[in-house]
């Protein structure tokens, strides 16, 4: 493949869309609030990173919030979520605090996690929010033990993993994928196609690349889905979680996205081309269900208006929380190696 | 010598299998997980008729795929339970070592205090029964290199009895050790052995001329070798480890400080090695003590062959710890 060969919003043409299902205003304009303050906290971080505020990795959402969005709608607050490296969006979708996850980002000990673990590492015990994992794989099997705990236990809850597309030529998905479905255990495996690991694109890593015909090698229910789409997601999503809560087994979910930014700060983008992601923001998924929302006649410009200044309240009160966050004292430098307490 | 009414015999094996039975009787959380453990009655049977006795849902057979079991053990422990998991040996343990590193050993720390892994991943090592390399290495030692997890080695029936409890009471995740070569090993115990303590290091043998310092199987070719040289007037103390980390150097110290010359025995290889640890310690803490180099008893650098006599010849032997120890005494 040449640089020059653009890889069109094509791989979602086959797939019905959603929006014929009936929404109404009041979660038409949450749904559009959870994703234009992911695309918000991200393009402030951006700005943020080049201000050298946050340092480290950082790996951006933007184009992928219909996925987070949709996903989470799906999910009960007693659920587990297991995330990747690029994880803002799935962490503020899930109901993590702006300001925890700037200040961690931030370095900050007001941070989700103490400012040890950074962008790529958030983590929130109340919300259940289990990482925040930068080895490509490497939660899918910590879900599946998740999900094998719960069944143990006789819980009725979901873990929903997410996991890349790059993750699925890792070792580590096919040992889940086996034991999830072996075991019959309750995980929803959200696969995040964006189409690149990091810089090699799907044709280049994938010797199937209609991923969902893998998991179905493992006779793991699955199904693709319009990733651009937060309603075709959230619809997906909540049919896949009713089947794993259902104790039916585990459900993968292959959600067909593309990042708009680099696959992290550093990249300079030379495996694809500016006119193939141009292509793809004529997908935007904020942008598409702003206009589907106003063909609708469900929102407004002033009800854009009103949503747009809340989030700068909002993203402009994380900057300052992580601002007056403090550091954590170099003496506790080798606290939570191990723990505190001896009985658990 | 009569037999205490109070004592039973039994095999290392049988310690862990009832330290396993007595863990999964004690608290429902408690499940053991691993390739062969249940219907084949785990692969050095120290799990034979645990199946039988507590269900395919605590005594669990896994697939070959050790990156998702330990992982799922990881999160089974992040989940409310206590699992046991079971890897055949330390060989296949490098199959999950992102699991164990990655995630295992960090999660605590990145979560900042957040989310425990009370887990326990039991696996044999060692090397002694011509399995050759993919079967045969002593790779405790580099787990030991790892912040947050706690590597144990127990070498008596009375650790191998005792350490699982303790390990699973505690909140981080926990890596124990069982040398092959001790599976057979009989002996008596008290038929009302329980848990025992994992932060003490302990002297098997008091002496005065020179310190062992060791752990595991090769324990016994210490005090072997402490009492052919006890024959010819050399009075060895002989350490057993027994936990390699956080490892127990006051103890170490005061036995250098008391004898004033030390040999290492670790059936790992000799570079980058748990003896090298020790022997830096040493040097840091007993220096001023020492009446002689630190010597180290090692494993030869060579990944284990198959044929007996060179096997022999590449692990630490009685023979080795004795003549080191008389040249250091007569130099």
């Amino acid at each position: 493949m040449s640089p020059e060969t653009i890889i069109k919003p094509t791989n979602t043409e086959t797939i019905p869309s959603q929006r014929i299902v009936p929404i109404s205003r009041e979660h038409a304009l949450h749904l559009l609030y959870q994703m234009i303050r992911i695309r918000r906290f991200e393009a402030k971080s951006a700005e943020l990173y080049g201000a050298m505020k946050i340092r480290g990795f950082l790996h951006l959402y933007d184009g992928e919030e219909a996925v987070a969005v949709g996903v989470m709608e799906a999910l009960r607050p007693e659920d587990a979520v297991v995330a990747t490296y690029r994880e803002h969006g799935h962490a503020l979708a899930r109901g993590i605090p702006a300001g925890a996850i700037m200040a961690e980002m931030y370095g900050k000990q007001e941070g989700c996690s103490r400012g040890r673990g950074g962008s790529m590492h958030l983590f929130d015990a109340k919300t259940r929010f289990y990482g925040g994992n930068a080895i490509v794989g490497g939660g899918l099997p910590l879900a599946v033990g998740l999900a094998l705990a719960d069944k143990m236990q006789g819980k009725r809850r979901v873990t929903c993993c997410f996991f890349g597309d790059g993750a699925v030529a890792e070792g580590e998905f096919h040992e889940s994928m086996n034991l999830a479905a072996l075991w019959q255990l309750p995980v929803l495996f959200i696969c995040e196609n964006n189409l690149y690991a990091m810089g090699t694109a799907l044709q280049l890593s994938q010797s199937i690349t209609d991923l969902a015909k893998k998991a179905a090698g493992y006779a793991v229910a699955a199904e693709a889905v319009d990733g651009m789409d937060v309603l075709a997601v959230e619809v997906a999503a909540k049919k896949a979680v009713e089947i794993v809560r259902a104790g039916e087994g585990p459900y993968f979910l292959e959600c067909r996205t593309y990042r708009f930014r680099g696959h992290s700060a550093f990249d300079t983008e030379l495996y694809r081309t500016k006119a193939e992601v141009e292509e793809w923001k004529k997908r935007d998924p904020i942008k598409t269900f702003i206009e589907y929302l106003k063909n609708q006649g469900l929102v407004s410009e002033m009800d854009l208006n009103e949503l747009e200044r809340k989030v700068a309240d909002e993203i402009k009160e994380a900057v300052d929380f992580a601002e007056a966050g403090t550091w954590e004292p170099v003496e506790d430098l080798t606290r939570f190696v191990y723990s505190e307490r001896r009985e658990v | 010598m009569k037999e205490n009414p109070q004592m039973i015999r039994l095999t290392y094996r049988e310690a862990v299998r009832e330290a396993i039975r007595e863990a999964l009787r004690k608290d429902d959380r408690v499940f053991l997980m691993g390739e062969d453990v249940g219907r084949y009655g785990g692969c050095f049977a120290v799990s034979k008729g645990l199946l039988q006795e507590f269900g395919p849902e605590r005594i669990r057979d896994t697939p070959l795929s050790e990156s998702a079991f330990v992982g799922a053990g990881i999160g089974a422990a992040m989940g409310g339970m206590r699992p046991i998991v079971e890897i055949m040996t330390v060989n296949f343990s490098l199959l999950a070592a992102d699991q164990i590193l990655n995630n295992a050993a960090t999660i605590l720390h990145m979560s900042g205090g957040q989310f425990n892994i009370p887990l326990v991943i039991r696996m044999a090592t060692g090397g002694g029964r011509q399995v050759a390399a993919q079967h045969s290495h002593s790779l405790e030692g580099w787990y030991a290199h790892i912040p947050g997890i706690k590597v144990l080695t127990p070498a008596t029936l009375e650790d191998a009895r005792g350490m699982l409890w303790t390990a699973l009471e505690d909140p981080d995740p926990v890596l124990i050790f069982e040398n092959s070569n001790l599976y057979n090993m009989e002996g008596q115990l008290p038929a009302d052995a329980g848990p025992v303590d994992i932060h003490r290091a302990r002297v098997r043998r008091p002496g005065s001329d020179v310190t062992i310092i060791t752990y595991s199987a090769s324990l016994f070719k210490a005090l072997d070798a402490a009492e052919i040289l006890a024959r010819e007037g050399i009075d060895a103390e002989v350490i057993d480890l027994r936990t390699l980390r956080p490892l127990d150097q006051e103890t170490f110290l005061a036995s250098v400080t008391k004898t004033h010359r030390a040999v290492i025995v670790d059936e790992g290889w000799r570079s980058g090695s748990i003896s090298a640890e020790i022997a830096a310690r040493i040097m840091e803490g007993a220096f001023y003590e020492l009446d002689a180099p630190v010597e180290r008893i090692c494993s030869a650098e060579v990944p284990m062959p198959y044929a007996k006599h060179l096997e022999q010849a590449a692990l630490p032997q009685t023979e080795t710890i004795v003549a080191t120890i008389k040249r250091m005494m007569h130099s």
